[in-house]
């Protein structure tokens, strides 16, 4: 790797970069796709909304509104192929007074002129009829039936996966602080010394994407860090709706939602503040208060004894608020693919495209793979399963007969899976798998997934992470703390002392001569 | 003894009895160079079971101690164990030091004796758990 | 898929799962008993202090052999198969079963399915009569509580804290901060003590604390642990662990964050409650009690299914496991009675009964006037010298007192029992009436 000089390299393995790495890997390119953090989808893609826009948002003339609705209808091909959670479930917008029902016209007219499909204007009726739990104060409001719900993270790794099978070399823990340049060749350096060699490199740094940009001498912007809340709620809540429900946008927000996820639970949230640190993921009371408030006037019944947690997310806001997604002609081989926020996700199918043929147009030859395979085998998901095909399942790994979460029902099998595809953390199998998201939070299962991890990487209990970097959960072994280590086989011992222990009592010396000289 | 070194060696000692769930407040007066039952006051009790609590609270606190030692076992790494009686307060990081420098290899089972008369106080420390292999 | 047929499933091999299968295996049934883990026991297994068995063995146990007394009569009964790292995940019964309005069934007892997930046997499908319900509780956790600030390693509820030290044999941490006083983590707070890591503070929220004072005693002030009561934890602090908490003092409800202070440390343990696990019985149709999160049981621990069972902490949250046992030796009892229909069953008429002033929640919800009833119940109040008082009471509001009771002590961390004979029910019970059983106390 280290000497090698490869085609392309990508900074960034969030949704946009995966998502480019996925389309270039269909080409005969060498591609390394890298990621500062122990897993993929730890940063932007890790909390969000997850929502697939439907596209009225945002007026015409943005980049983000034309790849948004691109990419939208780009989302059923790419589930036929990854198997992703993934749910057109519809979008609406509830309107709670006239003056509202102002800006839901221009919604309206917006989406009909960006091209949404099956875009509708409701009265009161229509809207309680799509989703009877709504506030019976609604006035009127939007629907989308394009818009959809995703598991983000989910949806990253599935194009990992995919871009791993198709031979992307995926390079985790390598946080790029310095670049060189020689022969039409940069050499991109990480934070501890190591060298990854590439003719061409994508930024798609998320939330440091400014830096890198500013790093290779391109266009010089400032991402703004912009950060969300949100609360999680648990299945068994009455009032999950069925659709997302949006309030009618601000000129600064499109709002804080109640979104119905893929597995079941609600989401709520997020706020939006701008913040000056890139990594604060705190939560206050004061959000908190804010994000019940602003959801229970939609739906009056969310209830904050549902919480199963709480999160924060931080999105990458440029100046503008338009993607920057481009070349620079003074800065040959090197594309910015930054200010990916909402409808980043949405817009991530499209953007790779958008890349490509920016890519392709600084002169990098794309020749297509003839043994490129888009498919992906379904992962298998214990929890979507009959008794008999779960049978069935034993037949060929006992290890699915193993529950080791029990509030989300995920078995060994799934668990190991997940550490066979690279995620070693508590919080990358959690993202993989479930385990622990469910009400528990990992109260039951976290010890044994440690084990797991122990048996099938061989790292130490104390150097196994939550979610890398320092993130260790336990402080070492209680043994390591005492010094000096007897062995007694269950004879009874005489004394208070271990040397004492060793004279009075002789049919026990063979255990008593290891330690005893370092016992004091 | 003069009236004035008496008052000056005079301790005060608030306690929660435990010898029942009401758990009433104790103030317990003695004397720390004349530690004799009869110079111990104790008020705040609703029970004579207060006064017993607070003398043995002041003359000699005891505990039982629970702790685990290691074990080379398949099913855990460690084996909980007990003092078999109440064990001077003051000795019981002592007796913590001497339990971590033992390792115990199975099978072991409740009750065996892993250490005996723990310094001539005759208190021993027995397993508290059945650990086959 | 594999099949198997057992008079009784009892699920879990806890402390309520071991002495319900016990009772039940001696009265000459055939017992499933299914656990999770790799041995039986449940928590008991990592509660390796004592405390345990005053009540019920009038001896002081630890955890691990309060539990071995009831694994040794389990492996010596012929009539107890015990299916370990096993996984109930299902359970279908027949549609007359969920028709149960709480009165005695006089349908003969239905068929039920349970479906058992291992790495042994697949799918094992286990065709039985009843079914115990003996899952205990799981740990309310951070989620729940719902503590701003940042999501770092370095958090753990006292129970996985406690596996972590006791069984796994490593150190969740250094410098801990216990959030909540409820018996577990004030055990922790000894445990992590003895360990050589240093407790900084207890945190509770309410002004009293709500572990036993026996606890507070022994596991606080005896290595001068402080303890702010009427405290919340108002932030959390820390990128990859925990660096340090906010603490904020609470008056009258609300929290005073001008006078909030803030504790360095890398742990943050969490005792605050349990809550009973009752995801599988939700799953068929099991009524929930909303005060105790359990099953609402009858007279006879009989849940609003025909045929299935309830019993210790995935009933209501219990204090001592004792009363676990003694409650579960009952509701197994009532699973045989159930099974042999002599005479006494179908049962006759139950009566309801009501948690009034001052109680959360009366166990079980209905009484049974042709048996010795016993009843379990949860003050909301903390107490010196307070009256127990139970009326029976009817539509014209005539309240008759059945029992008055001095109870020396009463507090929210301790749950009290009573029994009253059928005998004095029957001298109060009116024909055609609601007979409703009040409880309250003063």
């Amino acid at each position: 790797m280290k000497n090698k000089v490869l085609d392309v390299a990508i900074i960034g393995a969030g949704v946009t970069g995966a998502s480019i790495a996925r389309k270039l890997s269909a080409y005969k390119l060498d591609i390394a796709l890298i990621e500062k953090e122990t897993d993929v989808a730890f940063g932007v893609s890790k909390a969000n909304s997850g929502i697939i826009h439907a596209g009225f948002h945002h007026p015409p003339v943005t980049l983000k509104s034309k790849l948004e609705i691109m990419g939208n209808s780009m989302f059923d091909q790419l589930n036929r192929e990854l198997h992703f959670p993934f749910k057109r479930c519809g979008i609406i917008v509830a309107a709670m007074s006239v003056e509202e029902m102002k800006t839901i016209q221009e919604l309206y007219q917006r989406g009909v002129n960006n091209g949404v499909i099956g875009i509708e204007l409701c009265n009161r009726s229509r809207m309680l009829e799509l989703e009877p739990n709504l506030n019976s104060d609604v006035t009127g409001g939007l629907y989308a039936p394009t818009g959809g719900i995703i598991e983000p993270y989910r949806f990253v790794f599935s194009l990992v996966e995919s871009a791993r099978k198709n031979g992307v070399n995926i390079i985790t823990n390598f946080e790029v602080v310095d670049k060189r340049e020689t022969n039409n060749t940069y050499t991109l350096i990480s934070s501890t010394g190591e060298s990854i060699k590439a003719r061409y490199v994508i930024n798609a740094s998320g939330l440091y994407a400014d830096k890198i940009s500013e790093l290779f001498g391109a266009k010089k912007f400032k991402i703004t860090p912009r950060k969300g809340e949100y609360y999680l709620l648990d299945k068994s809540s009455s009032y999950r709706p069925s659709r997302v429900i949006f309030p009618v946008p601000t000129k600064i927000s499109k709002g804080i939602l109640v979104v119905p996820t893929v597995e079941g639970t609600t989401l709520i949230g997020p706020t939006a503040e701008n913040i000056n640190d890139r990594e604060d993921f705190s939560t206050s009371i004061e959000n908190f208060e804010k994000i019940f408030y602003a959801t229970r006037r939609l739906v009056p019944a969310i209830s904050e004894r549902d919480i199963i947690t709480s999160f924060a997310g931080v999105r990458p806001a440029a100046e503008g608020g338009d993607f920057i997604i481009e070349s620079y002609p003074d800065v040959p081989k090197f594309i910015n693919a930054a200010g990916i926020q909402s409808p980043g996700l949405t817009a991530s199918p499209a953007i790779a495209e958008y890349v490509k043929d920016l890519l392709k147009k600084q002169g990098c030859r794309l020749v297509e793979k003839p043994d490129y395979d888009p498919y992906l085998d379904e992962t298998v998901k214990l929890r979507e399963m009959d008794h008999s095909s779960a049978d069935q399942l034993f037949q060929k790994d006992p290890r699915y007969g193993n529950i080791i979460c029990r509030c989300e029902n995920v078995s060994e099998a799934e668990i190991v899976h997940a550490i066979h595809q690279g995620h070693t953390t508590l919080d990358g199998i959690k993202f993989y798998t479930r385990a622990q998201m469910g009400r528990c939070q990992g109260g039951f299962c976290s010890y044994k997934i440690i084990k797991i991890i122990h048996r099938e990487t061989g790292l130490p209990f104390e150097k196994i992470t939550k979610r890398g970097r320092e993130s260790y959960i336990l402080k070492g072994s209680i043994e390591d703390d005492w010094k000096g280590v007897v062995e007694v086989t269950n004879t009874s011992l005489q004394g208070g002392t271990t040397r004492d222990m060793q004279t009075g009592s002789p049919d026990n010396n063979a255990q008593s001569a290891g330690g005893n000289e370092g016992n004091t | 003894m003069g009236r004035k070194t008496d008052l000056s060696s005079r301790s005060n000692k608030s306690l929660i009895c435990i010898s029942c769930p009401i758990g009433c407040h104790l103030t317990v007066e003695y004397d720390k160079d004349n530690l004799r039952e009869e110079n111990i006051k104790i008020s705040g009790n609703k029970c004579s079971r207060g006064i017993t609590y607070g003398r043995e609270e002041v003359l000699a606190p005891k505990r039982t101690v629970t702790a685990t030692v290691s074990i080379a076992s398949e099913i855990q790494r460690r084996l909980p164990v007990k003092t078999t009686k109440h064990i001077d307060k003051v000795l019981i990081f002592e007796l913590l030091d001497n339990l971590y420098s033992l390792k115990v290899k199975p099978p072991v089972n409740i009750g065996e004796r892993l250490i005996e008369n723990f310094k001539g106080t005759g208190v021993d420390v027995v397993a508290t758990m059945k650990l086959d292999r | 898929m594999r099949e198997a047929v057992f008079d009784t499933v009892v699920v879990g091999g806890g402390a309520a799962g071991l002495a319900a299968s016990k009772i039940i295996a001696e009265r000459g049934y055939r017992v499933a008993l299914v656990e999770r883990e790799n041995r039986l026991g449940g928590i008991l297994n990592q509660c390796i202090h004592n405390g345990f068995g005053l009540h019920y063995f009038k001896e002081e146990l630890t955890g691990p052999e309060y539990a071995q007394r009831f694994i040794e009569t389990t492996a010596g009964t012929p009539n107890i198969e015990v299916f370990l790292e096993t996984t109930v995940m299902d359970v279908k019964t027949s549609r007359a079963d969920n028709n149960n309005s709480g009165k005695g069934s006089t349908n003969s007892p239905g068929t039920k399915e349970v479906f058992c997930y291992s790495s042994r046997y697949g799918v094992l499908k286990i065709i039985t009569k009843t079914i115990v319900l003996a899952m205990g509780s799981r740990e309310r956790n951070r989620g729940n509580i719902g503590i701003p600030g940042t999501r770092p390693a370095g958090i753990f509820t006292a129970g996985l804290a406690q596996r972590f030290v006791n069984i796994e044999g490593y150190s969740p941490g250094e410098n801990v901060v216990i959030i909540g006083s409820g018996d577990i983590g004030l055990i922790m707070a000894r445990r992590m003590t003895l360990i050589g890591a240093r407790v900084l503070a207890v945190i509770e929220i309410q002004p009293y604390p709500s572990g036993l004072t026996r606890n507070i005693v022994q596991c606080l002030r005896d290595f001068d642990i402080p303890l702010h009561l009427s405290h919340i934890v108002s932030r959390i602090y820390g990128r990859d662990r925990v660096e340090a908490v906010d603490v904020t003092p609470v008056r009258n409800g609300k929290p005073e964050m001008e006078e909030t202070f803030k504790i360095k440390c890398d742990t943050l343990l969490l005792s605050v409650g349990l809550v009973p696990e009752n995801e599988l019985s939700k799953k068929f149709g099991v009524k929930i009690n909303p005060e105790t999160g359990g099953a609402v049981v009858d007279a006879h621990m009989m849940t609003s299914v025909d045929g299935v069972f309830s019993c210790g902490n995935v009933l209501h949250i219990h204090d001592l496991v004792d009363y676990v046992s003694e409650e579960s030796i009952a509701a197994a009892s009532f699973a045989c009675d159930y099974m042999e229909e002599r005479g006494k069953w179908p049962a006759a008429e139950q009566f309801p009964t009501v948690a009034s002033s001052n109680i959360k929640y009366v166990i079980p919800n209905s009484y049974d006037p042709e048996i010795n009833n016993r009843f379990f119940f949860r003050p909301m109040i903390v107490k010196n010298n307070a009256k127990l008082c139970i009326r029976m009471e009817n539509e014209d509001k005539e309240q008759k007192t059945l029992l008055e009771k001095r109870l020396l002590h009463v507090q929210p961390s301790e749950m009290v029992s009573v029994n009253i004979k059928s005998e004095r029910i029957k001298e109060f019970l009116r024909d055609g009436e609601e007979n409703r059983l009040v409880f309250s106390i003063q």
